[in-house]
């Protein structure tokens, strides 16, 4: 079979990214402006930096992912975007400039959902096998996806309130840590003891779905109830404890949806997936599914990134899914829930 | 020479391809502010209407902004990707300029006008000589009384023109006689008009570091700013 190539862009939140793939699993280029230091001062992202951001880089990444590559436009087949879900402000630059490049060069533009990025980040170490199932866990996502097939996503669970990132920089906070906290969270985690008991919610519901809010209460409470009574805590168990309780929850639960969904593979996505204690804990609980194999995405895979638009650009390319010049960001794009 | 002009600042979207002075395409609309879906597939027609292909453009220009802060990035980004791709020429033109340019012909002090919102606005003060503007008070962010102090020192007649309705009426009790209203059909930006005043300019150096004219901080940085007045504010983001 000939080979593919893709041109993709990812600007959904506040890295802007542009890659080239070939055949849906070589990074040629991958190139990741990220205003992680921008958001610092404000201890989080703001929509309108974010966008303006994007706007000073998009051109400059393009330029370097295609000198990196040593790819030029005759080359490719197809240009992929993440066009939902994400920022709406951040979403319009990487839509547009794709739109623009696709109409300048008269490639096929190919619509791509950011969670499907994240999943077929896998794809570029090796590649996936069906049916899969992914737990994809970021800032912005806590989900289980069912995946019959290669095009077909079906979320069987997913966070009732906060996404498990987001609690993780909230808890950081209190820790005094600035966004993003996970990392060094799970550092903390690593030198602490699960003390604190904190809830394992929805735990034992008969559903796949999670809920992160009431953990961060319980967190935030014990910490200021503490302050009242002017003790200290330690800052490691906290972490530890708090950490335990996600970790409890995204595997029992990932647990039992294998259970019910038998795959191939399972993987794990999306910028909580670098987490060590998470990615231990699954490697621990799978060897009780030896059909199944873990496909952990690569740590330096796992913040957003255009290579994984790209991987799973080139899947869509295969099934002829293409958007017109009319493609507009969806900020709140899903994935049907199974039936 | 072949020229792309756009103008996506605010509600209207104004698209139009010129061949020198001669135009060859142009499509307006006022109805719909979707200016992210409606952008391409307008240019793609009138290209095709134009009989061009995109190799065959020489050059784009840009209502830089300000505006709306969506509308001015939409067409900033389409603009300088465009100009990336297809290593063409980008000249970026003040949307207010570009508003402006309706009355080119006028003797008179032309007044543009972008409602921000809460009695603010996005404005400034231009005249022309010869078809040539001068920017008689830059282009600004502004709130409407102290915007009415420092029209009143120009103590000449004044053409208001753009999103005018809730300026109007108080523009006239301060300043009398002196406040002209345009035409509504005038008040509509023209990227024709765009288009061939950007024949005349000097294209930017460097389309990377091309950004929509803002005219204001986000409220995020500027706060920031006023508590730490002295960081340099230039290295945020970092390629990985
Ligand atoms: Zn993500």
């Amino acid at each position: 079979m000939k080979d593919s190539l893709i041109l993709s862009f990812e600007t959904s939140c506040d890295e802007t990214s542009v890659a080239v793939i070939k055949n849906g699993n070589q990074i040629l280029s991958n190139i990741v402006a990220t205003q992680i230091k921008s958001h610092q001062r404000f201890g989080g992202v703001v929509p309108e930096v974010a966008s303006r951001h994007h706007i000073e880089q998009i051109t400059g990444c393009i330029r370097d992912a295609l000198n990196e590559s040593g790819m030029s436009y005759p080359d490719f087949d197809g240009v992929a975007v993440t066009y939902g879900p994400g920022l709406v402000g951040s979403l319009l630059i990487g839509v547009n400039a794709a739109k623009t490049v696709a109409w300048a060069h008269n490639l096929p533009l190919i619509p791509v959902n950011h969670i499907a990025g994240h999943i077929y980040g896998a794809n570029l170490v090796k590649q996936i096998e069906f049916p899969a199932m992914a737990l994809v866990v970021s800032g912005g996502h806590t989900e289980l996806v069912y995946m019959p097939k290669e095009d077909d996503f079906e979320i069987i669970g997913e966070t009732r309130d906060d996404a498990a990132g987001e609690a993780y920089d909230k808890i950081g906070r209190v820790l005094g840590i600035n966004y993003p906290a996970g990392k060094q969270v799970d550092q903390m985690a690593h030198l602490g003891k699960d003390v604190f008991h904190f809830p394992r919610a929805m735990d034992k519901e008969d559903n796949f779905d999670f809920s992160f809010s009431g953990l961060k209460s319980a967190f935030i409470n014990t910490v200021h109830h503490a302050d009242q009574i002017n003790t200290s805590l330690d800052k490691n168990d906290l972490a530890a404890s708090f950490q335990a309780a996600v970790v409890d929850v995204l595997s029992d639960k990932t647990v039992k949806a294998l259970k019910e969904f038998p795959v191939k593979q399972l993987i794990l996505g999306g910028g909580v997936a670098a987490n060590l204690g998470l990615r231990d804990r699954l490697k621990k609980d799978l060897t009780d599914f030896p059909e199944t194999e873990l496909m952990l995405v690569p740590i330096h895979l796992c913040g957003d990134n255009a290579a994984m638009i790209g991987a799973a650009g080139a899947m869509l390319l295969r099934h002829h899914v293409f958007a017109d010049a009319s493609l507009n960001a969806d900020p709140s794009l899903e994935f049907e829930y199974i039936s | 020479m072949k020229v792309l002009s756009l103008d996506t600042s605010n509600q209207p979207l104004s698209v139009a391809i010129l061949d020198d002075n001669r135009l060859l395409a142009t499509t307006t609309i006022t109805t719909h502010k979707k200016h992210a879906e409606f952008l391409m597939p307008i240019i793609e027609d009138l290209m095709k209407k134009s009989k061009l292909k995109p190799q065959d453009l020489d050059r784009v220009v840009v209502a830089i902004g300000p505006g709306s802060y969506t509308g001015i990035r939409i067409a900033t980004t389409v603009a300088k990707t465009l100009a990336m791709t297809l290593n063409i020429e980008l000249v970026t033109v003040s949307s207010l300029l570009n508003l402006a340019l309706n009355f080119k012909d006028s003797q008179l002090l032309i007044n543009p006008i972008f409602d921000g919102r809460n009695e603010n606005m996005f404005t400034g003060l231009y005249k022309f000589h010869n078809g040539q503007p001068e920017n008689v008070i830059p282009d600004q962010h502004t709130d409407l009384s102290e915007w009415l102090n420092q029209l009143k020192a120009t103590n000449e007649k004044i053409i208001i023109l753009g999103e005018i309705d809730s300026f109007a009426q108080k523009m006239k009790e301060k300043l009398g006689q002196h406040i002209i209203l345009a035409d509504p059909l005038k008040s509509i930006p023209s990227a024709s008009e765009l288009g061939i005043y950007g024949l005349h300019q000097k294209p930017v150096k460097d389309v990377d570091s091309v950004v929509p004219r803002y005219l204001r901080l986000t409220k995020a940085e500027a706060d920031w700013r006023k508590l730490h007045p002295k960081e340099d504010t230039s290295n945020y983001v970092e390629k990985l």
